[in-house]
C-alpha cells in the first residue's frame, strides 16, 4: 500500500483533462458530489470524458461509467451541466450481484 | 469548469499546495480557494473545515448549494536518523497513511537490511532536502541525537512550515539546540514550534513506544493544525 506523495500524472483525471484541453479536445468532467450507503468511490472522485467518448478516472467501480459517459457527450454538446443520480433501483446502474447497494450523485459539467 | 480554474488547481496539486475547488451547483461557476485565503460566513467556515479534514462535500450557504472539493497534498513523514526508533516508526507511520522517508548519512545505520520497504537516503539532509524540499504537508522528526545531522534539517523544517517538527533529546539537550538554531538564524517563535522532548507524554520507554508517541504527536499536529500557521510557508 505504498502511495507516492506526488501526483500520478499519467492516471490523474484532472491532469489528463487539462492535457486533452490543450490538445484542442472538448472535455466534460464528472464529479461524485454525494454518496449514501456504501459507495465504491469517495465524494470528490472524477471521471473525465472527451467528445469521442474516451474516458479516464472513475466515479464508481465501473457500474455507472457507461451511463455517465453517454450523458457527458450530451453535456459537451449543449454546454449545460447535469446532476445525475444513481441508486440501487436503477437498472442501468447497479447490477444485481453488486454488493454496493449505495446511491451516488454525479455532477457532470463541460470544461470551458 | 473554467479552464483557467482547472489549470490553477493542477498547478497547486503538482506543487503540493492545498486548494479547495468551490463549485456553485446552481449556475456552475467555480473558483479556487487556497489555504489561508479569507472567505466570510458559513461558506468560509465550511471551506476551513474542508482544509482541516480533507473531506469534500456539498454545503448550503447564502441560499445556494456549493460543492467543495478538497485537494490536500498527501501528508508525509521525513525522519532524520536511521536508528532503532525509526525501525518501528517507519512501518507504523505507513500503516497510519503517512509515507515515510528516512535520511541518515551514516551508511552503517541506513541499510536496506535494517529498513526493508522504506525509502532510505544514506546521505546528508542538506543533499536530500535540496532535491526534495520540505513543505507544509511534511512532518519532520529529527532523532539522530547528532547536531551535525539534525540541526540543518530542523532549521529547514521550520523555514518550510512543516506541520510537525520534533527533535529527540532531553530538555538540557534541547536548550543547547535552541542556542545553535538561534545562531543559524532561526527566530525564537519558530524554534518554539519544535516538539522537544519529542513525542506525546505517554511514558514511552522502549524505542517502539517512543515511535508510537512520535506518530501520535505528528497526527495530532496534522489534524489540529491551524490555518494561520501556514503563513510560515516560504
Amino acid at each position: 500500500m505504498e502511495h507516492s506523495i506526488y501526483l500520478d500524472e499519467a492516471r490523474d483525471p484532472l491532469i489528463i483533462a487539462e492535457g486533452w484541453m490543450k490538445d484542442g479536445k472538448d472535455v466534460a468532467i464528472a464529479t461524485v458530489v454525494e454518496t449514501w450507503g456504501s459507495a465504491p468511490r469517495p465524494v470528490g472522485s472524477h471521471l473525465v470524458i472527451d467528445a469521442e467518448g474516451n474516458f479516464q478516472g472513475s466515479v464508481s467501480g465501473g457500474c455507472v461509467e457507461g451511463a455517465v459517459v453517454a450523458e457527458a457527450i450530451d453535456v459537451i454538446d449543449t454546454g449545460k451541466a447535469k446532476m445525475l443520480e444513481f441508486g440501487v433501483a436503477d437498472e442501468t446502474a447497479w447490477q444485481v450481484g453488486l454488493s454496493c447497494g449505495g446511491r451516488i450523485k454525479v455532477y457532470v459539467e463541460r470544461l470551458g | 469548469m473554467d479552464p483557467y480554474v482547472l489549470k490553477t488547481l493542477n498547478e497547486a496539486r503538482r506543487a503540493r499546495r492545498a486548494a479547495v475547488l468551490v463549485t456553485d451547483l446552481g449556475d456552475g461557476r467555480d473558483r479556487i480557494v487556497r489555504e489561508g485565503d479569507h472567505v466570510a460566513g458559513d461558506l468560509g467556515a465550511a471551506i476551513a473545515r474542508a482544509f482541516r479534514t480533507g473531506n469534500s462535500g456539498t454545503v448550503d450557504a447564502e441560499g445556494r448549494t456549493f460543492f467543495l472539493n478538497a485537494h490536500l497534498p498527501r501528508p508525509r513523514l521525513v525522519v532524520i536518523g536511521a536508528v532503532h526508533i525509526s525501525q518501528a516508526l517507519a512501518p507504523m507511520a505507513r500503516i497510519a497513511g503517512y509515507p515515510v522517508e528516512i535520511v541518515d548519512p551514516r551508511t552503517a545505520f541506513a541499510t536496506p537490511e535494517r529498513f526493508p520497504d522504506v525509502v532510505l537516503h544514506a546521505e546528508w539532509p542538506e543533499d536530500v532536502l535540496k532535491r526534495q524540499p520540505l513543505d507544509s504537508y511534511t512532518a519532520l522528526a529529527a532523532i539522530t541525537h547528532d547536531p551535525k545531522i539534525d540541526d540543518f534539517a530542523l532549521k529547514a523544517a521550520l523555514d518550510a512550515g512543516c506541520f510537525y517538527v520534533g527533535a529527540l533529546g532531553s530538555r538540557k539537550t534541547h536548550a543547547k539546540r535552541v542556542e545553535r538554531l538561534l545562531a543559524l538564524g532561526a527566530g525564537a517563535d519558530q524554534i518554539a514550534r519544535i516538539h522537544a522532548p519529542i513525542g506525546l507524554d505517554i511514558g514511552a520507554a522502549s524505542p517502539a513506544e517512543i515511535a508510537v508517541a512520535i506518530l501520535a504527536q505528528a497526527i495530532y499536529a496534522f489534524r489540529s493544525r491551524g490555518l494561520e500557521a501556514k503563513g510560515a510557508v516560504a
